[in-house]
């Protein structure tokens, strides 16, 4: 199963983990099983729309999705995917 | 009988090319090796532009380190064409050299005709002393030194990330160091914020910045800024530096740092911090993508804590902080793999450093035009800016 890696901001919403696994063979199925498992992640990756919030940075392993095929990117069970806020601390 | 001095070097010049200075004039920049060898104290009252120095007497030991390839076309001079002559005889006999010459009349007739002259920059002894471990590396030496003391570096903040920062930078002997902020010294910084004191508490950041510079190194310059960067002073206030060091506390402040480094063409080496966790990249304008192009947008202020509301790991800012110092230096003596394209990512709790990919985005706001036409109303701004702000307080 691919793997997630959930930033600071995230942890609260996933009680606490810092990595956790999802199936899934696309970027916005791993990610919708996230989601259903952790409900409060929901609202900080997905816009009304269904589509990834602009300030989210999804990469596969090191790679933007945004360069892939963005949620249609394929996912294989040993990748995976980096979830990555900005952080703006100084 | 043997042969007078003057004789002898009549006879040595007859057997060797001699070429005219209007002709080393035009050769500068051309591919040919310009080698002065006189005696170092002569050196550093001016030389050829471009010039190499090898005092005649290290000739035959040193010769292969600035001119490795004895098919270069090499002219030798020195102050009258008389020691270049006589070196130009070794390198071109004893040493294999197959095109050499040996300019008449030396550095006087060149001086004479109204040629430029370069006067280098030379390390004081005190100097060598304390960057000996600078130059004792290959990468840096003294070229590299020299490099340092000339670079012009601004720290926007002497907060978390850019007290380390600065005190690396000052102690490296980086000439000329920037800061801006606008902020006293807290007790709550002190936990991090190394380069301020216990009895400095209440005084400007700038000011307590600059003296613990000056008290580690006096080489170094401080300008110091007090204020607080915005869209009306920024353009002002980086202009003319060669490296900006990112090291602010809020998002707004970060695009609009963006927008006008890209508008400047100033590369800014970035990181930031939160709790555990770093971040880390160089945007050079143009050679790599932008802030813009990592995150096109902030999160909302919900999802985007400070270090003030949720903390942050009082050594992290030193490790991330001396990261931006590394790649500062890097960067000035143009050594190894700048951290451009790529956003590493510090994991305290994990002890890991990773690294993700960041292209350049061919649709970016800011990057993808040409810098002239970025205006002074769009700097800084993005979706909800101004919701973003009012929520951030």
């Amino acid at each position: 199963m691919p793997t997630i890696k959930i930033p600071p901001v995230l942890r609260a919403s996933v009680g606490g983990e810092r990595e956790l696994e999802a199936p899934g063979e696309n970027v916005r199925d791993v990610l919708r099983a996230l989601v259903e498992a952790h409900p409060a992640t929901a609202s900080q990756l997905f816009g009304g729309d269904g589509e990834l919030n602009r300030y989210v940075n999804v990469y596969l392993n090191d790679e933007d999705v945004r360069v892939l095929d963005g949620l249609d990117t394929s996912v294989a069970p040993s990748d995976t995917l980096v979830i990555l806020p900005a952080m703006a601390g100084g | 009988m043997s042969p007078s001095g003057a004789e002898f070097i009549r006879q040595v010049k007859a057997g060797i090319t001699e070429t005219d200075p209007q002709i080393v004039h035009e050769l500068i920049g051309d591919g040919v090796a310009i080698v002065d060898v006189r005696e170092a104290d002569e050196w550093a009252q001016g030389h050829l532009p471009g010039a190499k120095h090898v005092p005649r007497g290290y000739l035959e030991s040193r010769i292969e380190g600035v001119v490795p390839d004895r098919s270069q076309r090499v002219v030798l001079y020195c102050a009258s064409g008389n020691r270049s002559a006589l070196a130009a005889r070794t390198l071109g006999d004893d040493l294999g050299y197959e095109h050499v010459e040996s300019m008449t009349g030396g550095i006087t007739l060149w001086k004479d005709r109204g040629y430029e002259v370069e006067l280098p920059k030379t390390l004081s002894a005190e100097q060598r002393e304390r960057y000996s471990r600078h130059i004792l590396i290959p990468e840096v030496g003294e070229s590299g030194q020299q490099k340092l003391l000339d670079a012009r570096v601004l720290l926007l903040g002497a907060g978390g990330l850019g007290s380390p920062t600065a005190l690396y930078l000052a102690a490296a002997g980086v000439g000329t160091l920037g800061i801006v902020d606008n902020d006293v010294v807290d007790l709550s910084n002190l936990q991090r914020q190394v380069i301020h004191t216990t009895a400095r508490i209440g005084v400007p950041k700038v000011e307590s910045a600059e003296e613990t510079i000056h008290a580690l190194n006096p080489d170094v310059t401080v300008v110091p800024y007090q204020t607080r960067l915005d869209a009306s002073n920024i353009m002002e206030i980086i202009a003319g530096w060669d490296i900006i060091v990112d090291g602010v506390d809020n998002f707004p402040t970060r695009y609009l740092l963006n927008d006008a480094s890209v508008r400047l063409q100033i590369p800014v080496v970035s990181a930031s911090i939160l709790g555990f966790d770093g971040q880390l990249s160089i945007f050079k304008p143009y050679d790599g993508p932008c802030y813009r192009c990592l995150f096109p947008e902030p999160p909302p202020a919900e999802l985007a804590p400070s270090c003030g509301a949720n903390g942050v790991l009082g050594v992290l800012p030193g490790t991330m902080g001396l990261l931006q110092a590394t790649e500062v230096i890097k960067l000035i003596v143009g050594a190894g793999e700048p951290a451009i394209g790529r956003l590493l990512l510090y994991d305290a709790l994990a002890a890991t450093l990773s690294e993700v990919r960041v292209r350049r985005d061919p649709q970016c706001p800011i990057c993808s035009r040409d810098p002239a036409s970025i205006t002074d109303e769009e700097m800084g701004v993005f979706p909800d800016y101004e919701a973003f702000c009012a929520a951030a307080g």
